[in-house]
Formats: structure tokens, C-alpha cells, sequence
């Protein structure tokens, strides 16, 4: 199966919209046919599997069943969404009696569920050999000089690592590096952000994602690359209190991964939403020098 | 001297709690902890724990029951999963420490003004309700629920800048099938 179908999440409709509005335009690029999942619902994230273990799957059940009428595999560009599908595909075919009771009622409900349906995040859909030479081809503009700290966060190489190692991964370094742009030796590139915990509590909130900016500065990174939108809300959001708790200046432009693929593919940078980064972007369009006029 | 009793001792452990602990999805393999402590080290958030990882498994091991559903430890697990996959017994724990949540839930015996299980029970009640989740609104009611009001005023620089980036929505988006949602939800609900 070629076709994706695309299963957005919550945030790509919300804090994360510059993910959507860059994430379609590349697959567009690429040759991907991508349509949005009618009616998708919340995969429950983190949330529904503390709560209640059954719903969690049946909600997801339902995302799934829809992916399977149409024949398509599901394309999750969010961490959390994508470890939830995948985990409730896992448990709903576990052949348990709890599943298969959640089947029978799926079923009863009008979403019957067999089981055909791979969930992938864009990651690794774009970094198999055929697409990663494919986008060499594509590149127009090279990001020669743009050192990037690859993040790969938690959820997409953890637990189920299908496509890379979930320690140290390279994929996204692959990218980046097909993109023209220097990827530094990034240590802290799978260490947790604290998801949905760093809105909660603050101390280990500033704590983890202090770690991270240290470490992408110090290795000399001009941005953070992530492939998650609560990594990137998390990265960017305690950037002040950081600075003043810790006095230390981590500064430090977040993007998604697809917002570089775009500008490299000369996808018009208006276009990939770079004006909602709530980190100043200036530096890094002066270092690629890239009519950075507009920021 | 007089010596007194430190840790609890048989009559006062739980010896079915590791049993009941197996039943939840991703426990059974738990007696295989070895107690080296990866899972301990791995742990972003071990620091701010009250008991680590490890000693969790060998609470749940043992039959503190009452330690292990009281702790704060599993609503400090992020999820992140970095001792689920360097675990060398394959113990998948973080299913373990979720099956804990859900176990203190059912039991009602959770940190209840703690604002984790507040906030996952909050942002589950708004997405089984509309199909869809809201930050904001999940921010407010676990302001609401959990601190004082008045916080939330601290968090209005975010919120402008939010807003000002166009990456804020006020209303709570609803998917059109609810009917069906609520259908399923019920009848996942039920006994066979």
C-alpha cells in the first residue's frame, strides 16, 4: 500500500498546526497521496491508558476500522497518537477475551476491525532508501551550515522500534543530512521531555527539557528538529523560565522536521508556517541565507 | 534496648497483589525481576520519585499493596519508555506502572489532589465525551480542580503568545459520529 491515510491528532489541529500545514505539502511533494481520516476521534494518549484500559483500545478501535474500510494503512505524525494506535492494533488482535469482547462490540457499533492496518509515523515512511534518494533529487535549496540537533523524543522509537534503534536512532539524522544540514552528535536526542508531566509539574518539567537545550547547545546546534508535537510545545515553552531559573541562555529555535524538508524542497517558507515558532527565528535564516527578511 | 518492628512482615503483606498485578495486559512476565536496577537508572523522573522503579517491582513482588498504590511513583512515569525496552528480563514496565494507575483508580486510593490523575481523568472525561481533546479547556479544569484559580493568570503570557501564533483554540471540537462513540463506549462497558 502506497496510500496513506492521514490521521492528524488533536494538536495538529491546535498548538501544532505549522506540523500539518508543512507535513502536506512534502508528502504532496513526494508523491504521496494524503487525505484525511473522515471523523477521526482522540487516540486518548497517555490519558485514557492511565484511566481505563478498555475504552482506550475501543477508541482507537474505531480510528483503525475506518483506515480498514478504505483499505489504508494510517499515517500518524504525532508521537502519542502514533504509540497509541499501534499499541491498541497489538492489543486489539492479542486474541484475549477482553479484545476479542472489544472487537465483537466495535463490530456491533458499525466498526468492525480485522486487523489489516499498519500505523507508521512520517519518519519512517520518508527515510526508507527509495524515498530518502528520492528526496536528494528533491532538494532545491541546500541547508549548508545549519547545524541541527536531531530530537527523536520517546514515543516513536520507543517501545515498538520497527524501523530504528530506541536508544540512539538515525533516521532523522539521515534526513537532515539529505537536506544539506550538519546534524550534531546529539546525546540527549531520545531522552524524555516529560510529555504530558511537564505542564504539571513544573520543577521536572524545566528540569528534563533544560537538559535538552544544554545539550543541543552545547554540541553547537543552530535549531532542534522534532518529530512530536508535545516535544516541540514542551521545548519551546519553557525556554523563559529556563533562562531565568537556571541563568543559563539555551535560546534555541524548535521546528518539525517537515517545516526543513519543505524549505529544502523550495516549498515557499510562507507556506510552511514558520511564523508560529514562538522562538525567534532570525538567526537561523540569517545562517542559511535565506531571504531572511521576512522574520 | 527495645527493638522495634521496621518493614512490614507476612501478616501484614498482600500476597494476592502480584497476582492481580499479572492479570492487567503487559504484567505477567513481572517474577523475572531480577532487581538490577536498569529500570531505575533509565528513569528521567526516578529523581523526583518516592520510590524508585525497581523498588516498585520488588513492592509488587512482595505484597505492599498499600506502598505501591499510594506511591506517587507510577503517576510520575512520563511514558517514555526507556526502561520498558533496556529492561534485561523483558519486563514491559511501563505497563506495569499504567496497570498501577489503574488499579489505584479502581481502588480509589490515589493521590486525589494531585494534579496527574486529575488531569488524565479530565482530558479522558473530554475526549469520551466530544471525541476529540482541548488543551485549554483541559488546563482550566485542572486549574479549576487541583490549584488555586487565580494561577491562571500567571499562565496568560503562554496563553497570548498562543493566541498571537494562531495556535490556540477556545472550542472544544466535537467529532460528528458521536452517537456511535457513545454506543461503543457503552457497550465496552458492559459484561459479556
Amino acid at each position: 500500500m502506497n496510500d496513506y491515510i492521514y490521521y492528524p491528532g488533536c494538536s495538529a489541529k491546535s498548538n501544532a498546526k505549522h506540523y500539518e500545514e508543512s507535513i502536506l505539502p512534502v508528502f504532496k511533494e513526494m508523491g504521496l497521496k494524503l487525505d484525511e481520516m473522515e471523523d477521526w476521534n482522540c487516540c486518548g494518549a497517555t490519558a485514557s491508558l492511565s484511566v481505563d484500559e478498555t475504552k482506550s483500545a475501543a477508541i482507537s478501535g474505531r480510528n483503525l476500522s475506518i483506515a480498514e474500510k478504505l483499505g489504508k494503512n494510517i499515517m500518524a505524525p504525532c508521537a502519542a497518537c502514533y504509540l497509541s494506535l499501534k499499541k491498541s492494533n497489538q492489543f486489539l488482535m492479542s486474541e484475549t477475551k477482553k479484545a476479542k469482547k472489544i472487537l465483537k462490540d466495535l463490530k456491533s457499533v458499525g466498526c468492525e476491525y480485522k486487523g489489516t492496518v499498519e500505523v507508521k509515523h512520517p519518519l519512517e515512511i520518508l527515510t526508507n532508501e527509495i524515498y530518502l534518494k528520492k528526496i536528494k533529487e528533491k532538494v532545491k535549496q541546500k541547508l549548508t551550515g545549519l547545524k541541527v540537533a536531531c530530537y527523536y523524543g520517546c514515543q516513536v522509537v520507543r517501545p515498538y522500534t520497527d524501523f530504528d534503534d530506541p536508544d540512539y536512532p538515525v533516521t532523522l539524522d539521515n534526513l537532515m543530512e539529505a537536506l544539506g544540514a550538519e546534524p550534531v552528535n546529539y546525546s540527549a536526542k531520545t531522552r524524555c521531555c516529560g510529555g504530558s508531566l511537564t505542564a504539571n509539574i513544573e520543577e521536572a518539567g524545566l528540569r528534563l527539557n533544560y537538559i535538552l537545550l544544554k545539550e543541543a547547545k552545547r554540541k553547537g546546534a543552530d535549531v532542534v528538529v522534532t518529530i512530536c508535537p508535545l516535544c516541540l510545545f514542551n521545548l519551546e515553552i519553557t525556554q523563559n523560565k529556563i533562562v531565568k531559573k537556571y541563568k543559563n541562555d539555551i535560546k534555541m529555535p524548535i521546528l518539525f522536521f517537515s517545516q526543513l524538508m519543505g524549505l529544502a524542497m523550495g516549498i515557499p517558507k510562507e507556506d510552511l508556517g514558520f511564523s508560529r515558532s514562538l522562538i525567534s527565528l532570525k538567526p537561523m535564516w540569517e545562517k542559511i541565507g535565506d531571504g531572511g527578511t521576512n522574520e | 534496648m527495645k527493638i522495634q518492628e521496621k518493614v512490614k512482615f507476612e501478616e501484614d503483606l498482600d500476597r494476592n497483589f502480584v497476582d492481580e498485578i499479572k492479570e492487567k495486559s503487559g504484567c505477567d512476565e513481572i517474577d523475572r525481576c531480577i532487581q538490577c536496577g536498569t529500570c531505575s537508572s533509565s528513569c528521567p523522573m526516578a529523581v523526583y520519585m518516592d520510590y524508585s522503579p525497581r523498588k516498585i517491582m520488588a513492592m509488587i513482588k512482595n505484597g505492599f499493596k498499600d506502598e505501591a498504590l499510594k506511591s506517587f511513583t507510577p503517576w510520575l512515569c512520563a511514558s517514555c519508555y526507556s526502561c520498558q525496552v533496556r529492561c534485561p528480563a523483558n519486563i514491559k514496565i511501563t505497563d506495569v506502572m499504567y496497570a498501577l494507575k489503574r488499579k489505584a483508580i479502581e481502588e480509589n486510593i490515589y493521590p486525589s489532589r494531585f494534579s496527574i490523575p486529575v488531569l488524565d481523568n479530565e482530558m479522558h472525561k473530554i475526549l469520551t465525551n466530544h471525541g476529540r481533546s482541548s488543551e485549554v479547556w483541559l488546563m482550566l479544569k485542572l486549574y479549576l480542580k487541583t490549584r488555586n484559580p487565580l494561577g491562571l493568570l500567571k499562565m496568560a503570557p503562554l496563553g497570548l503568545s498562543l493566541m498571537k501564533t494562531g495556535r490556540m483554540g477556545l472550542k472544544i471540537e466535537s467529532i460528528k459520529n458521536k452517537k456511535q462513540l457513545r454506543k461503543l463506549l457503552k457497550a465496552v462497558k458492559e459484561e459479556t
